[in-house]
């Protein structure tokens, strides 16, 4: 005999209940479900669109640039001299000076960001982390005009008086470049201390429980761990420093510092002195088009191409360091 | 409190080989949270090479008392310990003794496995080079897979991520990751709680593997499990000001069949808790 296993075997004597009442349990139409969910996707779908706007702009006017006579790709991508006024349009010591701001503002940024995110997510008592979190994030608030005029008035006069004025210029990238640093560091500490206190106690505890010091647990286990936030924090924050427009317009310097040739921007290191003017991309595209810059003019597409310059260095790092997390980080 | 209460009875076995009979002992052992007590005048001989359970309802102190043999409690800021855990003649918790020597010689597997998320092997082999292991580390990573009966499961998989394994298997990683540091006592907080019943049966038979070499404090929800495994059991309770406190101690064979406390009695019955 074969048994029934889809149901329970009946005791002898026990009625089944013979008569069920009728349910409904068709499919019902909730507008508000769908208005809701249409709503979402809107939004979803309206920050593609502007992304997608930007680099179509970007582009056309890029392109618009570069299919002028007097503009040659190669030259832009090669000459070591930007003078729009004589028809000299090589990028490279604006991207030099944009490098070189950054540059200094990751130098001090990342490794005092990390630390300060170290300090409040593994070693401060409760206590410290409430008041110096909020403390910290205060210097994210402060508008970056103000920072401006702390580079240009504050720390080249330290840097002057420190170094001599002799050689430190009044506009000069490594205050600049340093204020920047000031900028996005509480961005970096911020973040990464949220990556490092979103790291599961329980690995904490079984760091500790086998032996191992606050140290090791914090440098081999948490920040491993936290790595791919940590990063994150890490490529907001250069991003920020790329694209940071007024602290270099104000304290970096009102012009490209040009080169006569390669060989005279490595002549004594001339491209990486941090203590001469320069004149970064964005520092560039706002002095340009702050006048009365006309539509069609070559400047006024000399700014895309300048932005697009700048948006295919962010996105380039945007992808390396997507790929470096992936293949580095450890899950949890 | 009645001195028997701290002691195994006399029907306990006599001095292990090397003439040290307690691995671990706790002397008036108070443990607070800010103003909040949580266990009261413990008194506790742990036995070498035996498996002890500390069993008791919830909020009787019994987790505490554990993470107390291995000052685990001072991670956490508000926590407060009076009295003295006794180790190797020493009190651990005198101001010269670095909490972080004691760890490595007192092991700890916790209530839900917590792998690195690092490669199997790694996980095993961290513990090991931290403390300065200088031998063979894949020599001792084997033998601690092996000891932990997880060799066979991960031999072709051990640069793996620990997280590969399924619940059971990562217990018994983090298992094989205590024993690879050496400890002469390991410290279990409900580990099998977050396991089904086969993984269960599995860290149980592990446990009365291990303890030929090692001394085991077992903290446990399950009174089968402490029936079933341990050699000692120290039954916690809470009174009137939920303050836990150690009720009876005894030979697990004793304490479960003709328990002394009647408050004992009512627990193992299932009349509370």
């Amino acid at each position: 005999m074969q048994s029934d296993l889809s149901q329970p075997i009946q005791a002898m004597n026990v009625p089944v209940a013979q008569h069920q009442e009728v349910i409904d349990l068709r499919r019902r139409r909730r507008a508000g479900e769908s208005l809701i969910h249409g709503f979402l996707f809107l939004s979803g779908v309206l920050s593609v669109f502007t992304t997608v706007g930007i680099v179509l702009v970007l582009l056309s006017q890029a392109l618009a640039f570069f299919r002028r006579p007097e503009v040659s790709l190669f030259d832009f991508l090669t000459k070591t001299t930007w003078q729009p006024a004589i028809g000299e349009f090589g990028i490279f010591p604006l991207v030099n000076a944009t490098l070189l701001t950054s540059f200094i503002a990751v130098i001090v940024a990342l490794p005092l960001g990390l630390m300060i995110a170290i300090y409040l997510s593994e070693y401060a008592s409760a206590p410290a982390r409430r008041i110096i979190k909020p403390v910290l994030e205060m210097l994210a608030g402060v508008p970056t005009v103000v920072y401006g005029f702390f580079a240009l008035t504050f720390v080249t006069a330290i840097l002057r008086a420190l170094l001599g004025s002799d050689r430190v210029e009044i506009f000069n990238v490594g205050s600049a470049g340093l204020v920047i640093g000031i900028l996005i560091l509480p961005l970096v500490a911020s973040m990464s201390e949220d990556a490092l206190h979103a790291v599961p106690g329980a690995l904490r505890e079984a760091a500790f429980g086998l032996g191992a010091t606050r140290l090791e647990t914090t440098l081999r286990i948490v920040l491993p761990a936290a790595l791919s936030g940590i990063s994150a924090a890490f490529i907001v924050a250069i991003s920020r420093a790329v694209g940071e427009t007024m602290i270099v317009a104000i304290a970096a310097g009102a012009g490209p510092r040009n080169f006569k040739s390669w060989a005279d921007a490595v002549t004594g290191f001339k491209f990486l002195n941090p203590f001469t003017a320069a004149e970064t991309m964005t520092g560039h595209m706002v002095r340009i088009s702050g006048g009365d810059l006309s539509y069609d003019s070559i400047d006024y597409d000399s700014i895309f191409a300048i932005g697009l310059t700048l948006f295919v260095m962010t996105l380039a790092l945007n992808i390396a360091s997507r790929w470096a997390v992936r293949r580095f980080r450890e899950e949890y | 409190m009645p001195d028997i209460l701290t002691l195994p009875r006399p029907s306990a076995p006599s001095i292990s080989a090397n003439g040290e009979r307690y691995a671990i002992t706790a002397e008036n052992l108070n443990v607070y949270y800010g103003a909040f007590q949580a266990v009261r005048d413990i008194n506790l001989k742990i036995e070498r090479q035996k498996i002890t359970a500390l069993i008791g309802p919830s909020g009787c102190g019994k987790s505490t008392v554990l993470r107390s043999f291995n000052r685990m409690n001072d991670l956490i800021p508000v926590a407060r310990t009076e009295g003295r855990v006794m180790f190797h003649g020493k009190n651990i918790y005198d101001a010269d003794v670095d909490p972080v020597e004691v760890r490595r010689r007192v092991g700890m597997v916790f209530q839900k496995p917590n792998p690195f998320p690092k490669s199997i092997y790694e996980n095993v082999a961290w513990g090991a080079r931290i403390n300065g292991y200088r031998g063979d580390l894949d020599a001792l990573v084997e033998q601690s897979l092996r000891q932990a009966a997880l060799w066979d499961e991960v031999k072709d998989k051990l640069h793996q991520s620990g997280y590969s394994l399924s619940g059971g298997q990562q217990q018994r990683l983090c298992i094989a990751r205590a024993i690879a540091v050496q400890p002469e006592i390991i410290l279990m907080d409900e580990p099998a709680s977050a396991l089904d019943p086969i993984a269960t049966l599995r860290i149980e038979e592990l446990m009365r593997e291990l303890r030929k070499e090692y001394t085991i404090i077992v903290v446990t929800h399950n009174m089968q499990q402490a029936a079933r495994v341990s050699d000692y059991t120290a039954f916690f309770t809470v009174d009137e000001h939920r303050t836990g406190y150690l009720a009876e101690y005894g030979p697990t064979t004793e304490l479960f069949t003709n328990p002394r406390q009647k408050i004992t009695e009512d627990y193992i019955t299932g009349r509370f808790g």
